[in-house]
């Protein structure tokens, strides 16, 4: 048996073709499988897309396909009283959000990998208590305290202020992170003179690359998805909105009219979706950070 | 021996130094306001004249006269159980699919990965517009192949169907994770059930299950905690299918179609930002820390003994 299958390669012997088929059709089905997903995940986009382009008239059809292309809808979309401001007052609330958050995390999470003192697990826990709640258990008191103590309601600083003073969420991944840069290299520094802040910015900063990345992309878009932060303390002024607040307010603005609605909609996410295909590996990173390296 | 204590000194004043962001957070941004949430349950104040004691009449009336508490705590009940688990499951079949995808892998996991990250108000827009009963693609294919076509997010028993199916398409986070783990499964693990003549059934069973379980169980706890903040969805898919949006002056009261989507979330804003009760919205408040914080707790044990193990 073996015998001939070397010696005529070309004729399989019937084990061989039994293998052979059955690894055929199991790439069919995974792939036929995978197609048939790839669809629920994609179509989505092309009717958002399709709809956007369509006339008012045809918008409030059935139809699927745009019998003429109506490319204007987006700078109708782009051109609304207050589209432009939305867009300022987002990349205002994430790019500053983003700095302030990497500027007062990074030193957190260094210390709570690093050093060794009473207490830790507890902020440890507390960070991760934190990281956990959601946002509406505290939202009473922190309204009271930003709208009649500071008076900053009608404004975004009560959603930008606080990440001065750490996100618990930055913290622990960034932590997760440092664990597993050795010790060795940090205390080489300090043999040669560094002081611990300094071996944290020359050494320790270089080698986080990835996870500040990741800690940067996840805050930009937790800032940029942001709808209630916004809806409390922004809402009462529109100049102050954000393009996740203002997106709704463009279905009031349009009634039935879809075209004009799924034309925004696609202007919402489609930064959010280029700076995902300029940062792919890092988002990935950082989404597998978080859950397996628990 | 001073030498040693003004080192020791030296050193927590570093670690002081280090976490002092951390520190003003944590007291300004949580435990004050987790105390004066508590201080307000127990207050009548509608954010205008001063507080005044009521001792546990808020409460009271959350518990027995609030039309909104029981639905959403039912709401809260039905997503952990269908919701969760369906994502759970899903991103599992997803993950192993794109494990085994050989021709066009980049491809497919973008494809996979991309609707998680469309922002929640424009993925839930994008789906109050598919899924409209009267021009939606998605009825009109089913109506053309003849299937029933449902009221989705204007019918009470779909609207939770429909925003579970939004949050399938959102699968990319538990699609990604679950990748990452399929992939750490040792090798030789499956070349030794395939040599005991396992058959695929078996060698998921006894080979990845085991491997992956802690995954899964990560899976489930994070699932139920992100239930418990379930906010933008919900309410923006009601607003949107109610058709009261926008505006100033424009009150929503949340829950269309017949309170069938409201969480606790957004019982919060109800009671604190359109009725003025900030006693009411404070009972909420605890009652949703108090969930919270208990499968946190779980979790955290959960990730201890896996560091543990």
């Amino acid at each position: 048996m073996t015998a001939t299958a070397i010696s005529s390669p070309v004729t399989l012997t019937p084990a061989a073709r039994t293998a052979r088929r059955t690894r055929f059709l199991h790439w069919v089905g995974v792939h036929s499988l995978a197609i048939a997903a790839a669809l629920f995940f994609v179509l989505p986009f092309v009717f958002i897309f399709l709809t956007a382009l369509m006339s008012d008239q045809q918008a409030l059809t059935r139809d699927l396909w745009p019998d003429s292309w109506h490319w204007e809808n987006l700078r109708t979309v782009w051109e609304t009283p207050g589209f432009l401001t939305w867009w300022k007052n987002t990349l205002l609330y994430a790019g500053l959000g983003t700095a302030l958050t990497l500027l007062s995390s990074i030193p957190v999470a260094y210390a709570l990998a690093r050093f060794k003192f009473r207490g830790r697990n507890v902020v440890l826990m507390l960070v991760i208590a934190t990281m956990m709640l959601p946002p509406q258990v505290v939202i009473v008191p922190m309204y009271l305290f930003w709208a009649k103590q500071l008076h900053l309601s009608g404004t975004l600083w009560p959603l930008i202020i606080p990440m001065a003073f750490t996100d618990a969420f930055s913290v622990f991944l960034l932590r997760q992170f440092l664990l597993t840069i050795p010790k060795d290299y940090v205390d080489a520094a300090k043999v040669d003179g560094c002081g611990e802040f300094k071996a944290l910015v020359r050494i320790v900063l270089p080698m986080a690359k990835p996870a500040i990345a990741a800690v940067a992309l996840f805050q930009f878009f937790y800032c940029w998805n942001d709808y209630f932060g916004p809806q409390i303390y922004a809402s009462e002024n529109p100049a102050a909105w954000t393009l996740s607040y203002g997106l709704e307010s463009f279905k009031g603005a349009h009634h039935t009219n879809w075209n004009l609605t799924m034309a925004a909609t696609l202007l919402v996410m489609a930064p959010v979706i280029i700076l995902f295909f300029f940062a792919q590996k890092a988002f990935i990173e950082g989404v597998t950070l978080t859950g397996v390296k628990g | 021996m001073t030498t040693l204590r003004q080192k020791h000194r030296r050193e927590t004043a570093r670690t002081l130094a280090f976490l002092s962001p951390w520190l003003i957070g944590v007291s300004v941004f949580f435990l004050y306001p987790l105390v004066s949430t508590v201080y307000f349950s127990f207050m009548k104040y509608d954010g205008f004249t001063p507080p005044t004691w009521t001792g546990l009449k808020n409460w009271q009336y959350v518990f027995t006269d609030y039309p909104f508490f029981w639905p959403a705590l039912r709401n809260t009940l039905w997503l952990v159980v269908v919701m969760v688990t369906l994502r759970v499951l899903f991103g599992l079949g997803i993950g192993l699919l794109i494990t085994k995808v050989k021709t066009g892998a980049g491809f497919f996991r973008t494809a996979f990965y991309l609707p998680y990250l469309a922002p929640p108000v424009a993925a839930t827009m994008a789906f109050a517009f598919l899924l409209n009963p009267g021009t939606g693609p998605v009825n009109n294919i089913l109506g053309s192949i003849g299937l029933p076509q449902p009221g989705w997010f204007n019918d009470p028993s779909w609207s939770k169907p429909a925003l579970t199916m939004l949050a399938l398409w959102g699968i990319g986070d538990l699609m990604v994770i679950f990748m990452a783990s399929l992939l750490d499964v040792p090798q030789e693990q499956y070349e030794a059930a395939s040599l005991d003549g396992a058959g695929a059934w078996q060698r998921f069973r006894f080979v990845t299950l085991p491997n992956i379980s802690p995954i899964v169980l990560f899976a489930v706890v994070t699932g139920v905690i992100q239930t418990m903040q379930y906010y933008t969805q919900p309410l923006v898919a009601g607003k949107v299918a109610s058709g009261v949006i926008g505006g100033a002056g424009q009150q929503f009261e949340p829950g269309y179609p017949e309170k069938s989507t409201l969480t606790l979330p957004q019982l919060v804003y109800h009671l604190g930002f359109q009725r003025f009760d900030t006693g009411g919205a404070s009972v909420i408040a605890l009652v949703l820390f108090a969930l919270a914080m208990v499968f946190t707790v779980f979790l955290m044990r959960s990730m201890t003994e896996r560091s543990a193990a």
